[in-house]
């Protein structure tokens, strides 16, 4: 089995697993039918491209195991996933926030995992990055529309906005498996992305009347397995049906 | 682009032509341009199929749909699903358009004026129920993954949009 490979496919596909969930939340508690669709949606695109990565890491463990295994029979600290997308959907703000921080990353990352010469990953990029184009947009507007709105809708978004920051520079960090990846010129090189990430999302900040936190401290370790106390709280709802029936079937 | 042509076998078409999607059901398979081949091997036919979104819960019952629908002309199948090249509403042809409209689902428009109509900058969506261009943007996201909601301001008629995608 190629384990690198493997790693570095759950790396990818962990982030839009728990960030679907998250979304997947809001079902039915949006603060508006209009957005609740949205969300759910968004939801279920991160769904469908969970499967795709899934499906081939699957056909590289070469074993048993199935695209819901990888995705459900695993312990917390197997989850590959940033720290940012685990965070909770403490308001409507928080949840806007970490879409969009998150966004603009899976964009530009999509952007360059298009140009792998791994023919799956490059077709699974390019199918969603067609889908993440319109999260963004979604998402963006949103971060305008709250900091630009009342003074009240301003200061959740800056609040979370300032809570969610220390969340970001882990976007950029490469584990172990990222690096021989990028050697064997399959993976992206996220460290490359960063500047542009932050030039982004810094004037779409302004433009949304909210300022840029200026901490230069940064929470990591999602990308190891070292979560926030968040992810068992989501993994215990995520994976309830299999511990209580295991190996039940839809 | 020659990965962008669709083998069929003529025979196979009248078949694939009676299914549909199951959330749309007035648009086949065919017109919708989700079937990229259909061939006859060895008396078993291998059909690929590639999502509209990735997370479209509909391509389940699509493929079991094709199955059952070429069971009951004598053909055993293999249904393949395949993500590249990637879908695109370019592939969705005439008739299936008009399929849409009749249904009332706007079309999906160019990629540009998709992009205004979304952010709520241009009204250039026909309303499907009086044919009037002034209609707006309600939600970006809809009943489905593929769909955007609208309303005319007209003739206030709430509809569905089909987004482009490319």
């Amino acid at each position: 089995m190629k384990e690198n490979l493997y790693n570095y496919i759950l790396g990818i596909a962990d982030n839009s697993l728990i960030l679907g969930q998250r979304m997947g939340e809001l079902c039915g508690h949006g603060p508006s039918l209009e957005t609740d669709i949205a969300c759910t949606n968004i939801s279920l695109d991160l769904f469908g491209q969970v499967r795709s990565y899934f499906q081939y890491a699957a056909k590289i463990a070469g074993d048993q195991r199935t695209e819901d295994d990888i995705a459900m029979l695993r312990k917390e600290r197997e989850y590959k996933n940033v720290l940012l997308v685990e965070q909770p959907n403490t308001n409507f703000a928080y949840s806007i926030g970490r879409q969009f921080l998150f966004d603009v990353y899976h964009l530009a990352f999509l952007a360059e995992l298009q140009k792998s010469p791994d023919l799956s990953l490059s077709a699974i990029a390019n199918k969603c990055i067609k889908e993440v184009s319109y999260h963004e947009r979604f998402s963006s507007d949103w971060v305008k529309r709250l900091g630009d709105g009342t003074e009240e809708s301003n200061k959740k978004m800056q609040e979370a906005i300032n809570d969610l920051w220390t969340y970001t520079d882990e976007l950029f960090h490469q584990t172990e498996a990222d690096i021989v990846m990028v050697i064997e010129g399959i993976g992206v090189d996220v460290t490359k992305l960063k500047d542009d990430y932050y030039k982004r999302v810094n004037n779409l900040l302004k433009e949304a009347n909210l300022q840029v936190p200026e901490s230069k401290w940064f929470q990591k370790g999602g990308k190891e397995g070292i979560h926030t106390e968040h992810l068992g709280f989501l993994l215990s709802d995520l994976q309830y049906m299999q511990r209580t029936y295991p190996n039940m079937e839809w | 682009m020659t990965t962008t042509e669709q083998h069929i076998d003529q025979i196979l078409i009248p078949i694939l032509e009676q299914v549909s999607d199951p959330e749309i059901p007035v648009l086949s398979i065919m017109d919708m341009g989700v079937v990229r081949s259909a061939v006859i091997v060895n008396d078993i036919v291998k059909v690929e199929i590639t999502p509209t979104y990735s997370g479209c819960p509909a391509m389940d019952v699509i493929g079991d749909d094709i199955k059952k629908a070429l069971k009951d002309e004598g053909y055993e199948s293999e249904i393949d699903l395949i993500l590249h090249p990637a879908w695109t509403t370019d592939w969705i042809t005439p008739r299936g358009r008009k399929a849409l409209e009749d249904y009332g689902i706007a079309a999906p428009l160019d990629a540009e004026a998709d992009k205004d109509v979304l952010l709520n900058e241009k009204r250039l969506v026909k309303c499907t129920n009086c044919g009037s261009q002034n209609t707006r943007l309600v939600s970006q996201f809809g009943s489905t993954a593929c769909k955007a909601q609208f309303q005319c301001d007209d003739c206030q008629e709430p509809f569905d949009y089909f987004k482009c995608l490319k």
